[in-house]
């Protein structure tokens, strides 16, 4: 496999763009060429599937952006992974965008699906990035894309939400994670990823050590970190498929994503695990699981409480970082995938309620499951999956991560998960409770009422994922092999 | 003849602006000027390139005035510093004579046209000439040459307003110019010399008196009057603001970085590192007001409505950035300092023609006139948005590669809190250039404004050149830092 198919891997989304772009008048050309370019983005990531687990890491240096410094692509199975969710669910959510943009008829839609597509090129980017610094660019180029599509609407509840947006997230990159990359660049002459980590000779200390780590997992504002993560919750003035995108797609998977990558070749889980670093971002990490889930109880707008939920589920996967054990990168590495399918069929079927019947909050919902029945049994499946009980693939990454917990010696975090479960229950299962057993409000449709098939088909899909991933997790398994156990 | 061109270079630069100024007054039409404008400053880019290869490849050269050899004549020197700062200067010269044309006859009168280039040409045949000098004399006449120009440029400005700036800039900046000749005069009356080179010589033996100390205050206080150090900067926003559009382009971009080389040059090249930040503690009180133009000129860009003025109070907080640099005295700060006053040079040049495309458009540039903008003159504004976020420091533009040398020059020798308030002030550019962007494209237009198509393609062109320059250096710096590394070891190498 040419090292070249890096670099055109991820410009490709951003060339496809300006096609989006060019085709803007003529909707169902525009559509058809995004989701084109989803599938075809899909198929070229997966094609590095075989030689990536076969143990090859593909790498191409671009250009010599400093003395030393590159802009350089490496693909390693943690990447190769979230590009594998991300390109997977872009193309689902873009069939799902094309029916909620045309279902609530609105404006600016070539912008939309233009910025949509720079924005899965960053999350591409970072997957593959090679050092510090690639990652860094396309990280910026995320949020910086993603920004139109926060503020789509364009009103003043909008634009104090891009504030809030851009505002916490540039000022944790460039105020934290900019300092900590020039810290590790100093101390150790290197910046490139590395299997080994590269503070092992450094002679940093404990405190040194953990007080880089605390800038690096603060400096990535996208992991939602407790108490950076206002940005979040802010973000749901976006129209629904944005949602999606920055929940489970691109943005918080970055975050968290860059978490794992840190954790794992730069700082290296074995260094972590003798000084105990990362002990006090574990501490944040389960602080910020119980205290989201518990703020997410008493929202009653179903987006935010979703967004909640997505603050404490991401915290899952830093706590698997953090724990510093690689049965704790396994459990989080399928976290990744599992809460993206779940949480993207939340928020699909949060947009297709809303498409049906313009309905934002849970107390609306009583007794709406008859009228929208695949609907709420697919939110139904993704709530039991988050909550991470059988038949839904959540229990595999629950289970790593409790297991992980225990190889690591801290019980208390078992606890935590075993509390954020039941929390989970209060807040998730609520909602298809309330619209199958609650008596309807009188204005309530009795008959059937869905959104658009273009809404409900990608829902059907992500929700029947799923239930697939917990009897065949094998792809999951075989991706993060490195860090199973023998 | 190809030969005695390439042996002439050095005084080609200075000696072809300075000839096309009186045939722009001869000419005495606005359009057959502003081609010898265009003409001259293209020509000094060529020769700048040339030069700054030569250099690269060669080292130094020297070249004698008048075939008088130094130390009696005037001699020009062209290194690693000094041909990179040229390549700057000549760089956007010939960017902005592009851009100069529409704006000029937008906002200058038809018949002052050919005298508004003529005075461009005498602003940049000063600059250049203070670049190539390495006569401590000569630098001050050049200097003076820049200034003259630059008040009348100033004051052809549109508003009344023009006029009391360009006064208020004339006062201070003549206090520089005579601050900067009382300390060259000092430094003659221990050492004889004239001649940068030789002063450096002469200057060890008398090193321990009152005068050569008074000498490097003066020159120290007033280069930074020309360059506008916090406290020194008073001139700066009033000028920038009223000055015609091109003016504040061409000299937001250059005339700051060439008084900044200018001190430079004294503190490293004439006096010694060892001297002025060894035995004189100079480099504590430079750090502190840099932090202090930092922070201070971002916060008041914060509050500002006129987005000229915006601009005028980042720069002086960009100065500080510049300042702290090569007050560190180390390789890494002053290649940090060379590097931004590049990048600063082609981000403040890109922002200030976008804002005098915008007024181009609406013959005003606050922030309420500006808005909703954004779908009015797309190009124009994402041109600022680019260049804002090269100036806040978003990777992939050349304003990051500045932050990432400058924070590990500081960090180095552990300068922890010189990191924490470049950062500040980098978040705080952040919310100055996030009040522009948002007029831009947030904000609905005034009533009863008609809508009104982009600026001229001449004007964007400009622009956009700039912008994707700065682009360039974001991504492939190597060339940039490789050069201003390489002079920064020259600097230090031979003062010291």
């Amino acid at each position: 496999m040419s090292e070249t198919w890096l670099a055109l891997l991820v410009a490709f989304p951003a060339i496809m763009s300006l096609v989006v772009a060019a085709s803007g008048r003529w909707p169902n050309l525009r559509e058809t060429v995004s989701i084109g370019t989803a599938i075809a983005l899909f198929a070229g990531v997966a094609s590095f599937i075989g030689p990536v687990t076969g143990g090859e890491r593909p790498s191409l240096t671009l250009l010599e952006v400093m003395p030393g410094i590159g802009l350089t692509f490496t693909l390693e199975p943690l990447g190769l992974l979230f590009a594998l969710v991300a390109s997977g669910l872009w193309s689902l959510t873009t069939l799902y965008a094309a029916g909620y943009m045309r279902g609530n008829e609105e404006h600016a839609q070539t912008r939309f699906f233009v910025c949509f597509a720079l924005a899965i090129s960053a999350a591409i980017g970072i997957a593959f990035s090679g050092n510090l610094l690639t990652l860094f660019i396309f990280y910026e180029m995320l949020t910086l894309s993603t920004y139109p599509l926060v503020t789509h609407h364009g009103d003043t509840e909008s634009r104090n939400g891009g504030r809030v947006y851009l505002g916490i997230l540039l000022t944790t990159s460039i105020g934290f994670f900019l300092p900590a990359i020039i810290i590790t660049y100093l101390l150790t002459g290197s910046i490139t990823f590395d299997d080994a980590g590269l503070f092992g000779e450094a002679g940093l200390g404990v405190l040194g050590a953990g007080a880089l780590y605390v800038l690096f997992l603060y400096g990535t504002g996208k992991a939602a970190l407790m108490p950076f993560h206002r940005w979040l919750p802010a973000a749901m003035v976006a129209p629904t498929p944005v949602s999606a995108l920055l929940h489970a797609v691109a943005v918080v998977k970055a975050g968290v994503f860059i978490v794992l990558k840190l954790t794992v070749y730069v700082f290296g889980v074995d260094y972590l695990a003798e000084t105990g670093a990362s002990q006090f971002m574990m501490w944040v990490a389960a602080f910020t699981v119980l205290g989201a889930s518990l703020i997410a109880m008493t929202r009653d707008n179903l987006k935010a409480r979703l967004a909640y939920s997505t603050v404490s589920q991401l915290s899952y996967i830093v706590l698997g970082a953090t724990m510093a054990s690689s049965l704790g990168i396994l459990g989080g590495g399928m976290h990744i995938a599992m809460h993206a399918f779940a949480k993207i069929t939340l928020f699909f079927c949060a947009g297709a309620i809303y498409t049906a019947t313009h309905r934002k909050n849970v107390s609306d919902l009583d007794g709406l499951g008859f009228a929208m029945p695949i609907t709420f049994s697919a939110f139904f499946i993704a709530s039991v999956s988050l909550v991470g009980i059988p038949p839904m693939g959540g229990i595999w990454s629950k289970w790593y991560l409790m297991e992980g917990a225990a190889d690591a010696g801290h019980s208390a975090i078992i606890v935590v998960l075993a509390i954020s479960s039941l929390l989970n229950i209060v807040y998730l299962l609520e909602i298809p409770t309330r619209a199958f057993f609650h008596n309807p409000r009188p204005d309530t449709p009795r008959h059937w009422q869905e959104a658009p098939w273009a809404c409900v088909i990608p829902l059907s899909i992500t929700a029947a994922g799923c239930i697939v991933w917990f009897l065949y997790p094998l792809p999951f398994l075989t991706l993060l092999a490195p860090w199973a156990p023998q | 003849m190809i030969e005695q061109f390439l042996v002439q270079m050095p005084a080609l630069v200075i000696v072809l602006p300075l000839l096309a100024a009186p045939l722009c007054v001869l000419l005495h039409r606005a359009a057959p000027a502003w081609f010898v404008y265009l003409i001259t400053t293209w020509a000094c880019l060529g020769i700048a390139f040339l030069l700054f290869v030569q250099v690269r490849i060669g080292g130094p050269i020297s070249y004698a005035m008048g075939g008088w050899p130094p130390p009696f004549g005037i001699e020009l020197r062209l290194d690693a510093l000094n041909t990179v700062i040229l390549l700057l200067v000549t760089g956007i010269a010939a960017i902005s004579a592009i851009y100069a044309k529409a704006s000029v006859a937008a906002e200058i009168s038809r018949e002052r046209a050919y005298l508004f280039y003529a005075a461009m040409l005498l602003c940049f045949c000063g600059l250049a000439g203070i670049t190539v000098t390495g006569d401590a004399f000569n630098l001050f006449v050049f200097l003076e040459i820049s200034s003259l120009s630059s008040y009348s440029l100033i004051a052809m400005g549109a508003k009344r307003r023009a006029l009391l700036s360009a006064f208020q800039y004339l006062i201070m900046g003549t206090i520089g110019g005579t601050f900067l000749l009382i300390g060259i005069g000092f430094l003659y009356m221990m050492t004889g010399s004239l001649n940068m080179a030789d002063i450096a010589e002469r200057l060890p033996a008398v090193a321990d008196t009152r005068t050569v100390e008074a000498g490097l205050a003066f020159i120290v206080v007033g280069a930074s009057l020309k360059f506008a150090l916090f406290p020194l900067h008073v001139w700066l926003p009033n000028a920038y603001t009223y000055a015609p559009s091109s003016v504040s382009a061409f000299i937001a971009a250059t005339a700051t970085k060439v008084a900044l080389y200018a001190l430079m040059r004294f503190l490293f090249t004439v006096f010694g590192a060892a001297y002025a930040f060894g035995e004189l503690p100079l480099g504590e009180v430079l750090l502190v007001l840099s932090v202090v133009a930092m922070l201070s000129g971002s916060l008041a860009a914060i509050f500002q409505t006129d987005v000229k003025r915006l601009l005028a109070w980042s720069s002086i907080a960009q100065i500080g950035y510049i300042v702290m640099g090569f007050a560190l005295a180390s390789t890494a700060g002053i290649t940090a300092s060379v590097v931004h006053m590049v990048n600063h040079g082609i981000i403040k040049g890109a922002l200030f023609m976008a804002a005098g495309a915008l007024f181009w458009r609406m013959r005003t540039i606050s922030l309420n006139d500006i808005a909703g903008l954004g779908k009015d003159m797309p190009l124009t504004s994402a041109a600022f948005v680019v260049a804002g976020l090269s100036l806040i420091g978003v990777p992939a533009t050349g304003g990051f590669i500045s932050k990432w040398v400058l924070l590990e020059a500081v960090m180095e020798p552990g300068h922890y809190g010189l990191a924490v308030a470049i950062l500040v002030s980098s978040l705080l550019a952040l919310i100055y250039i996030g009040r522009v962007v948002e007029a831009l494209y947030f904000r609905e237009a005034p009533e009863g404004r008609s809508v009104q198509g982009e600026a001229p393609a001449s004007m964007l062109i400009a622009t956009w050149t700039l912008v994707l320059a700065n682009i360039a250096l974001g991504l492939y710096a190597t060339p940039l830092v490789g050069a201003a590394e390489s002079a920064a070891t020259a600097l230090l190498g031979g003062g010291a």
